[in-house]
């Protein structure tokens, strides 16, 4: 499989103002020779505490951002060069935070068109694909609403809609889900999951909700601008003592696990799903007191 | 037990742009006795009512019908009392960093009591002593709150309002967006300052994992009406109509629960990661003892 987003040796520094009223660099660099490659088709969640760096790797794959030292490549093509702006924004569609800063046109399916109009897309076909997106994220019927009558999580899938219009090969999300309920937070979550599976749309998707990450193909774990684990989630998670060390935490799941390994309980390390910590628990109480079921 | 509840409401409705075509409930109807000295929890769907109704306790919206009551006092009887109830009920929004505004920390968290007409004195003693409570080092205090990093800015905030030590204190999302280890931070300090205050602190937060840890009490809303008001072990022992409610418990307790529906002698009320672990190895080691 080739590669849709490949970072070399990437370093960034953000700028403040000097003394003296210049712009200068940073002394201390955001992004410390960050070098990775996510695969097409693939689903990457992105951990890290805030001020990890992992909000900035974001924006410099597409191109809001450019490395001082090293190189992003898109499908192949050099951030760096300004020719391939269009292309790149076009292949690799951001969505952020806060659903309400990205929603420009005061009716559902304008604001999914935004984009393709934009691009010159023929009237027929922005049409079909608006209608497309609308159904991928199952809003088609609220294509005729305003959006502030929507909620936070539908909000969130307009948006995305927004960018699958643009029929990109990769979509990152930035903390799609922080400001929603659960029922938004799980709405989200099946969208974006159906896209990658159904569509074979990369995702990249930067969290601080350890369980959405534990459904991603590959977690990357980024700390004080640096790559510190990058593994498939049953490995990442089972090293609950270094992500605590940075900040993060486990799911629930796992972290009961590990509290019954230190006391000596045989259960494996590797769960992080609800169904596989039944299953373990089930099988231990069984061995353990065949009468009390 | 009349005079262990300090903030009241009777009836309470609040209905948005009457008459309008857009009208709508957003509360109805809500009975609520909250008591002093409590650790309390808001949950419900996006929706649900509940922002709405916390800005009633505090008399930033007027109910539609209905009573707030402050110790036994509607806070609409007499209109020049709002501004006390102000400073007796304090509000902390969503991304509270966002209304900073002055030149320091310090003079930002001393808005509030200087507001209320304390002296330099007592303003400095309160300034110092919740910048403590909530983890911000002294240092910070003469820096402009703009060139603090995002959890600290968040904490000065908040201690804007717990400066002016309001008898009930109400946190809308306060962890949003921080990282799971400033979320725990944070909510820790929270605790302490209500323990320390012996003040109601309410939380309004999406995070059942969270209210689970932290609250003695839950107000679930639903659909613009009162679910319950109860002892949070008591609410999330009605797993089905949360989840009926989109409100799902936290994955431990919903664990716990399959276990226990398959015939597994585990005892009810376990929500957190650490009730779960001793209940379990109680009985892992019971069973382990008795087969030897």
């Amino acid at each position: 499989m080739s590669a849709i987003v490949e970072a070399k040796h990437l370093v960034f520094h953000y700028q403040e103002t000097a003394e003296d009223g210049t712009l200068q660099k940073q002394e201390t660099p955001v992004l410390k020779d960050i070098s990775l490659s996510v695969e097409k088709g693939s689903f990457v969640a992105v951990l890290g505490h805030n001020g990890s760096g992992k909000s900035t790797f974001a924006k410099h794959i597409n191109a809001i951002l450019l490395p001082d030292e090293g190189k992003l490549y898109v499908d192949g093509m050099d951030t760096a060069d300004e020719e391939n702006l269009f292309a790149i924004r076009q292949k690799a569609g951001m969505v952020f935070q806060n659903p309400d800063n990205q929603i420009v046109a005061t009716i559902v399916e304008e604001d999914v068109a935004f984009a393709p109009e934009n691009l010159g897309v023929a009237p027929d076909e922005i049409r079909r694909r608006v209608d497309d997106a609308l159904h991928a994220v199952k809003m088609y019927a609220y294509r005729k609403h305003a959006p502030t009558q929507l909620s936070g999580g539908q909000k969130q899938r307009v948006a995305i809609a927004g960018v699958i219009a643009m029929q990109p090969d990769c979509i990152i999300l930035d903390e799609p889900t922080a400001m929603l309920d659960p029922q938004g937070r799980q709405e989200v979550m099946e969208t974006i999951r159906r896209l990658n599976r159904e569509q074979g749309i990369t995702i990249i998707l930067i969290t601080h909700y350890m369980e959405e990450a534990a459904q991603a193909d590959r977690i990357v774990v980024m700390d004080g601008g640096k790559v510190l684990l990058d593994d498939v989630p049953k490995r990442v998670f089972s090293q609950v003592e270094t992500l605590k060390s940075v900040g993060l935490d486990v799911p629930q799941v796992t972290e009961l696990a590990h509290l019954l390994r230190q006391e000596g309980i045989p259960i494996a390390e590797d769960i992080i799903h609800t169904d596989e910590c039944i299953a373990a628990l089930a099988a231990l109480l069984d061995t353990a007191q065949p009468e009390s079921r | 037990m009349k005079s262990l509840s300090i903030l009241e409401t009777e009836e309470l409705t609040y209905t948005y742009s009457a008459g309008t075509p857009f009208e709508k409930t957003a509360v109805d109807h809500v009975n609520l006795k909250i008591e002093n000295n409590c650790m309390v929890g808001i949950i419900g769907h996006t929706g649900s009512g509940k922002s709405t109704l916390m800005q009633h306790f505090n008399g930033l919206l007027r109910p539609t019908s209905g009573k707030v009551l402050l110790h036994g006092e509607d806070i609409w009887a007499d209109k020049k009392k709002l501004r006390d109830v102000r400073f007796r009920v304090g509000l902390v929004f969503q991304y509270p960093e966002y209304q900073l505004f002055e030149e320091t920390v310090y003079r930002d968290i001393a808005f509030g009591p200087k507001n209320m007409g304390l002296n330099d004195a007592e303003i400095k003693e309160r300034v110092q002593e919740t910048a403590e409570l909530i983890g911000l080092d002294k240092k910070l205090l003469e820096r402009s709150p703009f060139a603090l990093s995002g959890g600290q800015k968040r904490r000065a905030a908040i201690a804007g309002v717990m400066a002016m030590r309001p008898e009930i204190l109400i946190l809308d999302e306060p962890c949003a967006g921080l990282d799971p280890k400033g979320r725990n931070y944070l909510l820790r300090q929270i605790c302490d300052y209500q323990k320390k205050t012996q003040s109601t602190v309410m939380l309004v937060s999406h995070s059942m994992e969270d209210v689970a840890e932290y609250t003695e009490k839950l107000l679930v809303m639903n659909q613009a009406k009162l679910f319950c008001y109860d002892d949070t072990p008591a609410v999330f022992r009605r797993t089905e109509e949360l989840s009926g409610m989109g409100l799902r418990i936290p994955q431990i307790a919903g664990v716990m629960h399959t276990l226990r529906q398959r015939g597994y002698d585990l005892p009810e009320d376990i929500y957190t990661v650490a009730q779960a672990r001793d209940a379990l190895l109680g009985l892992l080691r019971k069973g382990g003892a008795a087969s030897c």
